[in-house]
């Protein structure tokens, strides 16, 4: 029988072919309704300790501390100091001082390239801040938090957007895919989930040699329709890895809502059920959220209980770099319009609620950092922008190999340097 | 007869496919409502629907599997990798289905599927939105390799590749969908509307696979270049003072042999440009060709200018890529020899 044959299908209906549409387009009204939000407090917090079955209800929940009003409440309070929240606010406002001031750069041809993470600061801020520094963060490019919360040195950072001579990566990448070893960020590439599953090697290594360090991982809502993804979970399950995977959900990959990448059907986090691995799904705008699941997935890595899924609901309020501007694809208003508000302000309306923050010191605050992040490019600036200054150009033969080999040396020579 | 980038060429080929043959249809990341990250899909979906032209999950290997699955099933698709740097992951897919779906199973399966994917670099892209990776599917049997150098071609080869019933990698320059870049990233770029190959008809045409064009006549090298590398030799030719023959290979695999073979036994000097890194690149079996073909004929070692073996750096983009002056020397030192 061929293909072509019609038996047995005259009475049967045409198939038809689903392309998912996201809510909104341009010009129409915003609307999230279609994503499940749970009430702050409302979901139990189990013991990390627990067994996966017992918690598949989690994935379809949303885990948020910080209510309306801004309270902490519920079983995931973390109940943290106001110095340690001070701080976590300070990084994140950082953060978006320094975006906005490198994204500036970049419109005035200081650089070729930026990328902002405005809305996701609180990920890799109480990440950070939450774990070990001998623990390893393999982020995406929208996690640069991290490092500010590890009191990264700014001028290093400007030098290497910069691609100057000051670049602690020689030159070679793009701005912002960044690494830094001793900061617990490894290197960053343009390609997306290629360290996902390497995240879990780590963590395997850390695991075989008895150490007591963990592995975190990053990535987008879209990246986890490639392959890296499952092969992660597959890997940390079948090893129980103590690693802590996690996915960054900011509802857009470039022009794509996550509804392209599988969110029409199921939650991020629920896809760790088929790999029997315990899903979080948590408000990622919410700093103390993130900090509660986090201190949860690295108490189930340490005491040998293996790996957890975490999906961090967010938005990506800015665009997906300076090449892309979303008004072409999403309502231009959708980004206020976010059901989970913006981090900074939330935990901020929490400090001041507590007593513990006034707008005045917020304010002040904010002029610090914008002064220090205007110092640090002013300095970078001094050494050069791109094109102005670069590191010696031998240094483009090197580190190819360990040693060069005879076709690096020789080219070098043919360039002259 | 309109004057169209080398965006709106390919923008107007797929054009002319979907509207003339409702089984070709165009997916990728980015490429529906959007239009593409760099435009060539703008438009599409809005006239053809959201079934003809829609977005794809981050999945490389996913778009070229359903790709070959639709091909198989009968469809002509065009899948669009958004830049040739990450096709890495649909390698399995291209090289082991692809490639040899029509051999393995004895002519009853084939998957006539186009792949587009911007490629190269000369756009501060760092390593991972520069590279060139023609080689790699050169060197696989079963895979045509196409790379056009101005709007008529790309139209007339997307058309030829979509038409074609094996499976097709379409490799689009990059750096010179806006204009023909030629190498001087110091000065203004000319459009394509005041350069050649910018008339492009508005319906359906096609330029063969496998047919090369000889862009510029001369009597003492012959230089062999694709993509925007054409442009760099046309300006290399002209800075070297050398009566050059310059030839558009337009697509490596099919490769038109004839051409290459007649121009070289004519000039008996040969020089090959190409973007990608030099060892293993796709001048080495160019040279390899030439060699065994024209040996008695050549009046010196044949000569290749390509990039570094290094992968592509971002601050040094300049001092990578292989621009007009190092195709001069190395036109002169074919001279010489």
């Amino acid at each position: 029988m061929s293909p072509q044959d019609p038996i047995g299908a005259p009475n049967r209906p045409p198939l038809q072919l689903h392309i998912p549409e996201p809510p909104a387009r341009p010009g129409q009204a915003p609307r999230f309704d279609h994503l499940p939000f749970s009430p702050a407090g409302a979901i139990r917090r189990p013991d990390p300790g627990v067994a996966e079955p017992e918690i598949r209800d989690l994935p379809y929940g949303l885990i948020r501390v910080l209510d309306d009003e801004g309270r902490a409440v519920g079983p995931w309070d973390p109940g943290l100091d106001a110095e340690t929240l001070r701080r976590g606010l300070k990084v994140m406002a950082q953060t978006r001082a320094f975006d906005d001031r490198m994204f500036r750069a970049q419109r005035q041809g200081k650089t070729s390239f930026y990328m902002k993470s405005t809305g996701e600061e609180a990920i890799g801020a109480a990440q950070s801040m939450m774990l070990d520094r001998d623990d390893m963060c393999f982020p995406t490019y929208r996690v640069l938090s991290w490092l500010w919360a590890r009191d990264y040195p700014m001028l290093d950072l400007v030098n290497q957007i910069f691609s100057n001579e000051g670049d602690p990566l020689k030159g070679r990448q793009l701005p912002i895919l960044f690494s830094a070893r001793d900061y617990g960020f490894y290197s960053l590439s343009g390609n997306l989930g290629t360290r996902f599953s390497q995240a879990v090697g780590w963590a395997m290594a850390s695991a075989y040699r008895g150490d007591t360090k963990i592995a975190l991982a990053y990535v987008g809502d879209g990246t986890t329709a490639e392959g890296d993804f499952h092969e992660a979970l597959t890997f940390a399950a079948v090893y129980r890895a103590p690693v802590i995977l996690c996915v960054t959900n900011n509802q857009w990959a470039i022009s794509s809502y996550a509804g392209i990448a599988g969110a029409e059907s199921t939650t991020f986090a629920a896809k760790a059920i088929a790999y029997g691995l315990p899903g979080l799904r948590v408000d990622g705008n919410d700093f103390l959220a993130v900090w509660a699941a986090t201190v949860w997935a690295a108490e189930r890595a340490r005491t040998n209980k293996g790996a957890t899924l975490i999906e961090f609901v967010t938005y990506r309020a800015a665009g997906h770099s300076t090449s892309d501007d979303p008004t072409r694809y999403r309502p231009a208003e959708e980004a206020a319009c976010w059901p989970l508000g913006d981090p900074i302000e939330r935990l901020k309306t929490h400090l001041i609620a507590r007593g513990e923050w006034s707008a005045e010191r917020h304010t002040q605050m904010e002029a610090e950092l914008a002064d220090g992040v205007r110092a640090a490019v002013k300095e970078g600036e001094r050494i050069g922008t791109l094109g102005q200054s670069k590191p010696p150009v031998r240094q483009m033969f090197e580190d190819v190999f360990k040693e060069p080999d005879w076709r690096v040396l020789e080219q070098r020579r043919e360039l002259g340097v | 007869m309109p004057k169209m980038d080398m965006i709106q060429a390919l923008n107007s080929a797929l054009d002319v496919m979907m509207s003339q043959d409702p089984d070709v249809l165009v997916f990728g990341e980015d490429v529906g409502y959007f239009g593409g990250v760099f435009r060539v899909t703008d438009g599409l979906q809005k006239k053809h629907g959201l079934k003809r032209c829609f977005d794809t999950p981050i999945s490389e290997g996913g778009i070229i599997a359903t790709a070959i699955g639709m091909g198989a099933y009968g469809l002509r698709p065009v899948a669009e990798i958004q830049f040739a740097d990450y096709i890495l992951p649909a390698f399995d897919q291209l090289v082991s289905e692809a490639a040899r779906l029509r051999y393995r199973s004895g002519g009853e399966f084939w998957a006539p599927i186009t792949v587009r994917s911007p490629y190269g670099g000369g756009i501060f892209g760092g390593q991972t939105h520069s590279q060139s990776p023609e080689a790699i599917f050169a060197h696989v049997t079963g895979l045509k390799t196409v790379i056009p150098s101005n709007p008529y071609d790309a139209k007339g080869l997307l058309i030829a590749s979509i038409e074609d019933d094996d499976p097709v990698i379409f490799l689009e320059p990059k750096r010179i969908y806006n204009g023909p870049f030629d190498g001087h990233h110091d000065r203004a770029l000319k459009t394509w509307a005041e350069s050649p190959g910018s008339d492009v008809p508005e319906g359906h045409y096609t330029v063969p696979l496998g047919k090369a064009a000889v862009v510029r006549e001369g009597r003492e090298a012959t230089v062999l270049a694709y993509g925007t590398m054409v442009h760099v030799a046309k300006s290399g030719i002209e800075e070297s003072g050398v009566d050059a023959e310059l030839i558009d290979l337009r697509s490596i695999v099919p490769l038109d042999i004839d051409t290459i073979v007649t121009s070289v036994k004519k000039t008996g000097r040969c020089v090959i440009l190409h973007e990608a890194s030099r060892f293993g690149g796709f001048g080495g079996e160019l040279s390899s060709l030439v060699q065994e073909r024209c040996f008695h004929h050549l009046k010196s070692p044949i000569g290749r200018v390509a990039g570094w073996d290094t992968p592509y750096p971002h601050a040094f983009e300049w001092d990578y890529f292989p621009g007009p002056a190092r195709l001069a020397a190395a036109l002169k030192r074919v001279m010489e020899d």
